[in-house]
């Protein structure tokens, strides 16, 4: 198969992920695609790293992985106690930090 | 140049003649115990303040035998005390040269200013202050000798922002009356106008000569430009015109007489005023290759000579009138001293007589007030000669000398003055003679407002004689106006100061007999014209209406209303748009700018809304611009 099929599967689920972003309101959902853009670009680091015939791509993969999971207990921490304290996990809520 | 300069020999001192530095230390050591001790000196401190001086004037007389002693090229002796500014090429020498020249001075200072310290015991005894008032007074000394002393223009500059120091302390020394206070400041801000010409001469002196010592720059005055001399002597003069209250320096002196009459004596009549004939003097040897500034001396002089002759003519303040006269016998001293060697010891001759009478005459206003509990205003006198007869008689001496009566000092002064001016041309000959008989009409007629006449005393004032520590130094002062002519008997002053100043002898174009009685009719005709406008009739108790000329004169000639309209109001104005530009232009920018970024970030601030998922928008955005960036950049 065309090693550059897999890149424009990363590219739409980059794409889905964005959108998910910046449109939905639920930060569970909105945490779910920024997983989904990480793991777009993780696609694409091990398609370039099989194009190009070395492990770097690979390599940065496994980086991103670590940052990842790392992100997900901070991440999912902060949503636990915001829904705690507001009864509520919509991102738009949250909006005291401002001018 | 005169060769007669050249012969003249510096030397080493030794013996007495190196204790030059002691006729110093004296009075500063006086001022420094009388400022320093505080109260514990309030008893003796007045005593301590007339040793000094005194004693000084014994040092410096025994000084003056030794020198006269030598030969006349041998009398000029420095004393270098030690190394003041030793930088790399520029080297200045805290040195004392004691010549003809400076001995005058010292006597002068020393001899005058012991006795007027003297009188000071009496006329300052109810005076809670009268121990610091010595103090400054023993200062004045110290600086004024240093000033007459210093072998360098530097050093002399010390002495002379000293005298200025002290000057100002003086008038000030009733600080709480507002008007000695004013006055102090007029006169410490209008000398600074004439410092400020003495310290651009001191640099044009360095710049143009490489030193500043009085043998380096008269030897280099022989090879440097005309134009060079003729700034550096207008700019001396301007120095001069300061200190001596010269037109158009003139308007502080007679606000001067605010301070204490032993301060007018000593400061404002005998010494300080002429330092800036002491320095023209001194510095011949740029006058004498400098024509144009010499030209300006005598103008600066003759105009003087008038001015004050008119002002003192008009005053009603005893005081006041005999600070007009001191201006106008200053401006005789201009005068001989811009006439070059011709001049010059003549103009030392009548600053030295000058020094005795009017020391004298202002002692015995001083005399009078004191008698009169502090009345100053002359048309509040009359008939005073009964009741303190002492000085009547002392002020009298003085009066005839002044005026130049044969054979009182002023007389022998004041005619070879007028003979020089004569010589040099007639116009100033004429101004010359024409101030003579003018000083004989405002003498005259303070004599009669305040020894003549009916009394016209105020209610309770019941006037007596001062006590003898008082009339002591006025009669010394009045036997030295009597018989100060003695020091030209032979040609004396003009032999003793020819080494120093040069000397040559003016050709008249009559004998000087016809000039004598020329001066003798004027002074005459001054004389009578007073007696018959102030003798005969009466004097009114307050200023009567009179001609436009006595109007202007009795404000001094407009001389203040002139600074204000064309110094003081344009400086007001220029402040004030300075401080408009300042707060509007200066303030006004840094505060626009401020405010601009304090309204533009009001402004963009707006942007953090606080939602998440516009700042996810914005990245994104960004992220999608650096790319397309990047992506055009390579392309």
């Amino acid at each position: 198969m065309n090693p550059a099929n897999y890149v424009y599967l990363s590219a739409l689920l980059f794409t889905i992920g964005a959108a998910g972003v910046l449109l939905r309101r639920n930060a569970i959902v909105v945490f779910m695609c920024i997983e989904l853009m990480l793991n777009a670009t993780n696609l694409a680091f091990v398609a370039f790293a099989r194009m190009n015939g070395n492990l770097d791509g690979q390599i940065i993969a496994f980086f991103v992985m670590v940052v990842a999971a790392a992100e997900v207990v901070i991440g999912l921490a902060i949503i636990v106690t915001i829904f705690r304290t507001r009864r509520s996990a919509s991102v738009d809520d949250a909006s005291l930090l401002k001018y | 140049m005169d060769p007669t300069l050249l012969a003249q020999e510096v030397t080493a001192a030794g013996g007495v003649l190196s204790l030059s530095w002691l006729v110093i230390a004296l009075p500063l050591l006086g001022a420094a115990v009388l400022l320093l001790g505080g109260r514990r000196t309030d008893h003796w401190g007045h005593l301590l303040g007339v040793a000094t001086p005194a004693l000084a004037f014994l040092l410096a007389a025994v000084q003056f035998f030794a020198l006269l002693g030598r030969d006349a090229e041998q009398r000029a002796v420095s004393t270098q005390l030690f190394s003041w500014v030793p930088v790399g090429g520029f080297d200045v020498d805290v040195g004392l040269l004691l010549d003809p020249l400076s001995m005058c001075f010292v006597l002068l200072i020393t001899g005058v200013g012991s006795l007027i310290h003297l009188y000071s015991i009496g006329y300052m005894e109810h005076d809670p202050q009268r121990r610091r008032f010595f103090g400054y007074l023993n200062l004045f000394v110290a600086a004024m000798l240093l000033l007459v002393l210093a072998d360098n223009y530097l050093v002399l500059y010390v002495g002379w922002e000293g005298v200025g120091l002290a000057s100002y302390l003086l008038i000030g020394f009733w600080q709480y009356k507002p008007t000695a206070a004013t006055a102090a400041k007029k006169a410490f801000v209008v000398n600074r106008v004439g410092d400020f010409g003495m310290s651009l001469a001191i640099m044009l002196m360095f710049a143009t000569f490489g030193a500043t010592s009085f043998a380096a720059v008269f030897a280099g005055a022989e090879q440097a430009s005309e134009t060079t001399l003729s700034v550096l002597g207008l700019l001396l003069l301007l120095a001069a015109c300061g200190k001596s209250a010269q037109f158009p320096l003139q308007s502080w002196l007679l606000d001067a007489m605010e301070g204490p009459t032993p301060v007018s004596a000593l400061i404002h009549a005998a010494t300080m005023v002429t330092a800036g004939v002491y320095l023209v003097v001194r510095s011949n040897a740029i006058f004498d290759a400098a024509p144009v500034a010499q030209v300006a001396v005598v103008a600066v002089g003759a105009v003087t000579l008038l001015f004050g002759a008119v002002i003192g003519c008009a005053k009603d303040d005893i005081k006041k009138a005999l600070a007009g006269s001191t201006m106008s016998q200053i401006g005789y001293m201009m005068l001989a001293a811009g006439l070059g060697p011709a001049g010059y010891a003549f103009a030392i001759f009548h600053l030295l007589t000058h020094g005795f009478f009017k020391a004298g005459l202002f002692l015995g206003a001083g005399s009078v007030m004191h008698g009169m509990h502090d009345e100053v205003n002359m048309r509040r006198y009359g008939g005073l000669r009964a009741a303190m007869g002492i000085t009547y008689a002392t002020f009298i001496l003085g009066y005839l000398a002044i005026i130049g009566v044969f054979p009182f000092a002023g007389f022998w002064s004041k005619d070879k003055i007028i003979e020089a001016a004569f010589a040099e041309n007639t116009v100033t000959g004429i101004v010359a003679l024409l101030g003579a008989g003018i000083t004989a009409f405002y003498m005259t007629r303070v004599i009669l407002m305040t020894f003549f006449g009916e009394r016209r005393w105020a209610e309770g004032v019941h006037p007596h004689e001062s006590p003898l520590s008082m009339t002591v130094p006025l009669m010394a002062l009045g036997g030295l106006s009597v018989v100060g002519g003695a020091l030209a008997w032979n040609d004396g002053i003009v032999r003793w100061l020819e080494p120093v100043v040069g000397h040559e002898e003016h050709e008249l174009f009559l004998p000087v007999w016809a000039f004598s009685l020329m001066t003798l009719v004027v002074v005459g005709a001054g004389v009578l014209l007073a007696f018959r406008q102030y003798g005969r009739r009466r004097v009114p108790a307050y200023a009567p209406a009179a001609s436009p000329l006595t109007v202007a004169a009795r404000q001094d000639l407009y001389g203040d209303a002139f600074n204000e309209a064309v110094f003081m109001r344009p400086g007001g104005r220029l402040t004030r748009a300075l401080g408009f530009f300042d707060v509007r232009g200066i303030d006004g920018a840094v505060n626009g700018v401020a405010a601009l970024v304090g309204a533009g970030s009001g402004r963009v601030r707006r942007l953090q809304t606080g939602f998440v998922r516009s700042y996810a928008l914005s990245m994104l955005g960004g992220a999608v611009l650096i790319v397309a960036a990047l992506l055009l950049v390579r392309l």
